[in-house]
C-alpha cells in the first residue's frame, strides 16, 4: 500500500474538520469537527509509524486519544455554560467581545 | 495485496462520506452518528496498519465514551433534534469551504510531493510492533513521563469540567 | 607741564563725571568738586604759561635769525624773534586708508593764553555760581555742565589737529545748548537754546567743509602741517581761499558775526554766570581763536597782506556797527551786553581781517575780563536788586544800595568804552592803529564810530541801572560775598590786564610770547600811533559826555520824548531797530517757512499718495494673498488633506472594526485562512 493513501485520507478528514469548525453554528458540532481533525492526525501518525517501523507513532496516537477525550469533556462543560447563560447553544450569539 | 487495498478503499470512502455528513447534516443527532462511523472507520484503518492496541483504544475511548458525551451534550443543551437547517450553519460557510479546500490542497500537494511513491512494507515486524507488548514496553519505558503528565492532565480536565459545569 | 597739557583738559572732564554720578551725595552738591578741578586746571595753566615763557626765552637765547623760509613773498626774516616751534604731542588713535586719526596737544603762546583765560574765568564763574544758583533744583547738573564746558573748551584750545578742534567745537556747542536751556520748563528758554544750536550749526557746515578742504590740500588734519602748508610755497591760493570762506562761515556762526549773530541775544535766557562764561568770554571767542590758530590759511586765502577790503574785515566791520546800534534800543540789561559782545567780536574779527593778529588776540584777552565782569555785575543786580529781573525799566538808583556792584560795573563799562588806562583802551586802540596803518582806512573809521557808539550805549545802560530813582518794587541790597568777590577780582583784571601789551610803555610782553613765529606770515609791526589813540579816547569821552548829558538832563529834552511815537520816520527807524533789522523775521518767516511750506506740503503729498499708497497697497495685497492662502490653500487643500486623511482613517477603522465580530468562529476562519496561505506560500517557494 502506498503511504500516500493514508496521508491523503488524513488530509481529507482534516479539511473536512476545518470546514466543520468554521461553518457549524452549534458548539457541540464544532467539537465533533475537532474530533474529526484529531482523528485525521491519528491516522497520519499510525501510517508513519508503520512506514518508519517506529512504535513511537502509535504511542503518540494513544496520547492524542487521551487528550482528545479530556478536551471533549472540558469543551462540553463550556458549551453547557454558554447554553446556560445565553439560553441557546448558538455560537453566533457569543459575541461579547465584539469590537 | 489487493485485499488490503479493497478494504482500505471501502473504509476510506465510507469515512469520507461520513465525515462530510458530520459537517453537513442538518440533524445534529445524525451528525453524531456519522461521527461514530468515522471513528469506527479509523479504528479499522488502524487494524489495517497493524496497530491493534491503538485500534482497540480508539473504539473504547472514542466511540464508547466521547460520542456518549456528545449525545449527552446535545441533550443537555436542548439542541433541536429535528431537522433544522437554518440554525446549524452560520454565515461564513462558503469562506470556510474555501479555506478548508485550500488547506486540503496544500496538504495533498505537500504529501504527494514529499512521499510520492513510498510504500508501506508489511511484515512480521510490523505486526509485532503493533502488539500490546511492544506498546506497553515503549510507553512505560521511553514515554513514562508523558504518560504521567497525561494522567495529570486527565485529572485536571476532570476537575475542570466538574467545576465548570456545576450549578451554583 | 608743556608736555602734559592734556591733564588740564582731563581734570574738568573727570570732575564732570564725578559730579554727574556722585554730585548729589556730596556736601556741596558737586560745586566743591567743580571748583577744585577748575582751580587745579587754572594753577596748571599758569605753570604751563610760565614754562612757555621760559621756553621762548631759551629759544631767544639761541636765536640765529633763520631767514631762509622764502616763499610767495612771505619772508620769515626772523626779525626780532627766533623761530620758536610750538610743543606738539600727538597720539595716533587709528589708521584707515592711509589717513591717521589721533588726539594731541599743541602748545604755543596762543594756547597758553587761551588756557589762562578759560580757566580763570571759569573758576570765577564757578565761585560766583555757588551764590547765584543757590537753591536751584538742578544745581548739581549745572556744575556738571560747567565742568564739561570747561573741559571741552580746553580740548578745543589745545587741539593739535582740526578734527579734535571740531570735536571740542561741537562739544562746547552742546554745552551751550544745555546751559541756555537750563530752565527748560519755560518753553521760551528751550526755543532760545534750539535757536542757538541751529544757528551755530549752520556755521558748522562751513567748518566741516573747510576742514575737509584743508585735509585734501594738506594731506593731514594736523594744524602744524596745515600752517606750514599755508605759509609755505606749496599752498595753493584758490584752495586756501575756498577753505577760508568756509571757515569764515564757521566763525560767523560761533562768534556771532553778521548775519549769523541772531542767536546771541536770545541766548541770554540762560543763567547769567553762563552768559558770562560762555557767551562773553570763552565760547563765542572760539571762532576768533580758529581764525587766530589757522591764520596762515586766512592770510593767504583772503590776501590780507595786500590790503583792501576782504570778507573777514568786512563782516567784522559790519558786525561792529549793527551790534552797537542795536544795543541802544534794548530794555533788558543782558541784551545790551549781548549786543555789545557781538560788536566787540566784530572788532576781533575785523582786526584779524586787517592783519592785526596780536591786536585781535589781545582784545580777546582783555574783553574776556571786562565783559565777564559786566555780565556778572548784571547778575548781581538782578540777584540783589530786582529779584531776578533784568529789565532796566525796573531798575534805577542802585548805586546807593549796591555800591560794590556799581563800582565794578562802572570800571567794566569804562574798560569796554576804551578809556585810558583801563584794559580796553590798550586792546581796542591796537586794533584801530593797525587798521589805519595797513591801508584799511575804511575799517579805521568803522572802528572809531563803533567806539563812539559803545561808550554811548554803555553810558545809557549805567545810567538806567544805577542812577536816577529806583523804579522797582523790591528792596535792593548788595549781593553776598561769593558774588561780589569775583566782581572785584575781575575789576582788578580789567584795570591791569592791558598793561601786558602796553606798547607805548615798551611792555610788549603779549606780542613777544603769544605771537607765533613758526609757520606764520610776517605781519607788519605797527608802531603805536599817538594821534589815533588820543582821537579814540576823545571820541569815547565825548560820547559819554553827550549821553550822560542827555540822560541826566532828560527833562530838558522833553521834546525828544515820544519822538518815535509821533514822527513816522523816527518810528520806522525805531521799529527797524527794535525788530533787530527784521533779520529774525527774514530767517524764520521768510527763509525757513518759505522752504518749509512748499517742501512740507510736497512731502506730505508724497507721503500720503506715494508712500502710503505703496504701503497700503502692499497691505491690501498681503491681505488678499492671505485670504487666498487661507481660503483656498489652507481650508481646502491643507485642511482637506488633513481632514480627509482623518476621515479615511476613521472610515478604514470603522471598516476594520467589523472584523472584530466577537464571534470565535470568525477569528478561527481568519486563522485557518492565514495558515493555509502561508503554508501555500512556503510550499511554493521551497518545494517547487
Amino acid at each position: 500500500m502506498q503511504l500516500n493513501q493514508f496521508l491523503v485520507l488524513s488530509a481529507f478528514l482534516f479539511g473536512t474538520g476545518i470546514y466543520g469548525v468554521l461553518a457549524r453554528r452549534n458548539g457541540v458540532l464544532v467539537l465533533m469537527s475537532v474530533e474529526l481533525m484529531l482523528n485525521a492526525v491519528n491516522i497520519n501518525l499510525i501510517a508513519f509509524s508503520a512506514f518508519n517501523r517506529n512504535v513511537g507513532g502509535q504511542v503518540f496516537a494513544l496520547f492524542v486519544i487521551a487528550i482528545a477525550a479530556a478536551e471533549v469533556g472540558v469543551g462540553l462543560a463550556i458549551v453547557l455554560l454558554i447554553y446556560r447563560n445565553l439560553r441557546s447553544p448558538d455560537l453566533d450569539e457569543v459575541d461579547q467581545l465584539k469590537g | 495485496m489487493w485485499e488490503q487495498q479493497v478494504a482500505f478503499w471501502i473504509l476510506a470512502v465510507g469515512m469520507a462520506v461520513a465525515a462530510i455528513g458530520v459537517v453537513r447534516t442538518k440533524n445534529i443527532v445524525h451528525a453524531a452518528l456519522s461521527l461514530v462511523v468515522v471513528l469506527a472507520g479509523a479504528a479499522a484503518q488502524y487494524i489495517l496498519l497493524a496497530a491493534e492496541f491503538v485500534a482497540w483504544a480508539q473504539v473504547l475511548i472514542y466511540i464508547g465514551a466521547v460520542v456518549i458525551l456528545f449525545l449527552f451534550g446535545i441533550m443537555l443543551t436542548r439542541a433541536p433534534m429535528r431537522d433544522d437547517s437554518s440554525r446549524l450553519d452560520n454565515d461564513q460557510r462558503w469562506a470556510a469551504a474555501a479555506v478548508a479546500l485550500l488547506v486540503f490542497g496544500v496538504l495533498v500537494a505537500l504529501v504527494v510531493d514529499a512521499f510520492g511513491g513510498q510504500e508501506i512494507r508489511f511484515g512480521a515486524e510490523l505486526v509485532a510492533q503493533g502488539r500490546t507488548q511492544a506498546i506497553g514496553t515503549d510507553l512505560f519505558r521511553v514515554f513514562v513521563v508523558p504518560f504521567e503528565v497525561v494522567s495529570m492532565l486527565l485529572l485536571a480536565a476532570l476537575v475542570g469540567a466538574v467545576v465548570l459545569a456545576r450549578k451554583d | 607741564m608743556l608736555d602734559a597739557v592734556w591733564i588740564v583738559t582731563a581734570l574738568p572732564a573727570a570732575s564732570f563725571l564725578v559730579i554727574l554720578f556722585f554730585g548729589k551725595r556730596l556736601p556741596k552738591k558737586g560745586a566743591g568738586i567743580g571748583i577744585a578741578a577748575v582751580g587745579a586746571s587754572f594753577v596748571l595753566s599758569c605753570i604751563t604759561a610760565a614754562q612757555w615763557i621760559d621756553h621762548v626765552n631759551a629759544a631767544e637765547g639761541h636765536s640765529v635769525g633763520l631767514g631762509a623760509f622764502v616763499g610767495k613773498g612771505m619772508l620769515l626774516s626772523g626779525s626780532e624773534h627766533a623761530v620758536v616751534k610750538p610743543v606738539v604731542h600727538s597720539i595716533t588713535w587709528w589708521h584707515n586708508g592711509g589717513v591717521s586719526f589721533g588726539v594731541g596737544t599743541y602748545v604755543d603762546g596762543l594756547t597758553v593764553m587761551m588756557m589762562f583765560v578759560v580757566t580763570i574765568i571759569s573758576l570765577l564763574v564757578h565761585i560766583y555760581s555757588t551764590g547765584y544758583m543757590r537753591g536751584d533744583h538742578r544745581y548739581t547738573w549745572y556744575f556738571a555742565c560747567l565742568s564739561l564746558f570747561t573741559s571741552s573748551m580746553l580740548l578745543l584750545v589745545v587741539a593739535d589737529n582740526t578734527l579734535q578742534m571740531l570735536v571740542g567745537w561741537e562739544l562746547v556747542g552742546l554745552c551751550s545748548f544745555m546751559l541756555i536751556g537750563f530752565w527748560w520748563e519755560d518753553p521760551a528758554n528751550s526755543r532760545a537754546a534750539i535757536k542757538a544750536f541751529l544757528t551755530t550749526r549752520t556755521g558748522d557746515i562751513g567748518l566741516m567743509i573747510g576742514v575737509i578742504i584743508l585735509f585734501f590740500a594738506v594731506g593731514s588734519f594736523g594744524i602744524e602741517k596745515t600752517n606750514v602748508y599755508a605759509s609755505g610755497p606749496l599752498g595753493q591760493h584758490d584752495i586756501l581761499l575756498a577753505a577760508s570762506v568756509c571757515l569764515m562761515i564757521a566763525i560767523m556762526g560761533k562768534s556771532g558775526q553778521f548775519p549769523l549773530h541772531t542767536w546771541l541775544p536770545d541766548a541770554m535766557a540762560g543763567p547769567t554766570p553762563v552768559s558770562a562764561l560762555i557767551h562773553a568770554a570763552t565760547m563765542v571767542v572760539a571762532g576768533v581763536f580758529l581764525g587766530a590758530r589757522l591764520y596762515p590759511v586766512f592770510y593767504d586765502g583772503f590776501s590780507i597782506g595786500n590790503g583792501g577790503v576782504n570778507m573777514m574785515a568786512l563782516i567784522g566791520g559790519i558786525t561792529i556797527l549793527i551790534g552797537a546800534v542795536l544795543a541802544f534800543v534794548q530794555q533788558d540789561i543782558k541784551k545790551v551786553l549781548a549786543y555789545s559782545t557781538i560788536s566787540q567780536l566784530g572788532y576781533m574779527v575785523m582786526a584779524l581781517g586787517v592783519g592785526a593778529w596780536v591786536a585781535a588776540v589781545f582784545h580777546l584777552f582783555t574783553h574776556a575780563f571786562f565783559k565777564a565782569l559786566l555780565f556778572l555785575g548784571a547778575g548781581s543786580v538782578s540777584h540783589g536788586g530786582t529779584h531776578h529781573s533784568f529789565d532796566m525799566r525796573e531798575m534805577g538808583g542802585l548805586r546807593k544800595s549796591m555800591p560794590i556792584t556799581f563800582w565794578t560795573f562802572l570800571i567794566g563799562s569804562l574798560a569796554l568804552a576804551g578809556i585810558f588806562p583801563l584794559a580796553g583802551f590798550w586792546s581796542k586802540d591796537e586794533i584801530l592803529v593797525n587798521a589805519g596803518a595797513n591801508g584799511f582806512d575804511v575799517f579805521l573809521v568803522i572802528g572809531l564810530v563803533g567806539a563812539f557808539l559803545t561808550a554811548a550805549y554803555m553810558t545809557r545802560c549805567v545810567y538806567l541801572t544805577f542812577f536816577g530813582e529806583y523804579r522797582g518794587t523790591h528792596h535792593p541790597h548788595e549781593s553776598e560775598r561769593s558774588i561780589t568777590i569775583p566782581l572785584i577780582v575781575l575789576a582788578g583784571f580789567s584795570i591791569l590786564a592791558g598793561l601786558v601789551n602796553a606798547a607805548p610803555l615798551g611792555l610788549e610782553k603779549f606780542a613777544e610770547y603769544v605771537q607765533p613765529t613758526f609757520a606764520f606770515p610776517d605781519l607788519m609791526h605797527v608802531e603805536f600811533d599817538y594821534p589815533k589813540a588820543i582821537l579814540s579816547v576823545a571820541l569815547a569821552t565825548l560820547a559819554i559826555g553827550i549821553a550822560a548829558f542827555y540822560w541826566f538832563r532828560r527833562e530838558e529834552f522833553g521834546a525828544l520824548e515820544g519822538l518815535t511815537k509821533r514822527n513816522k520816520v523816527a518810528h520806522a527807524g525805531y521799529a527797524f531797530l527794535e525788530n533787530k533789522y527784521y533779520l529774525d523775521h527774514l530767517y524764520e518767516d521768510v527763509i525757513v517757512d518759505g522752504i518749509r511750506g512748499p517742501i512740507a506740503r510736497a512731502s506730505y503729498w508724497v507721503n500720503q499718495h506715494v508712500i502710503d499708497g505703496v504701503v497700503n497697497g502692499a497691505g491690501r495685497g498681503a491681505k488678499t494673498v492671505g485670504q487666498f492662502a487661507y481660503g483656498t490653500v489652507d481650508q481646502r487643500v491643507v485642511d482637506g488633506a488633513v481632514n480627509g486623511l482623518a476621515r479615511e482613517t476613521g472610515a478604514a477603522g470603522g471598516e476594520l472594526r467589523k472584523i472584530q465580530t466577537g464571534q470565535v468562529q470568525r477569528y478561527a476562519l481568519l486563522l485557518f485562512a492565514a495558515v493555509g496561505l502561508l503554508s501555500l506560500a512556503l510550499f511554493l517557494t521551497n518545494v517547487l
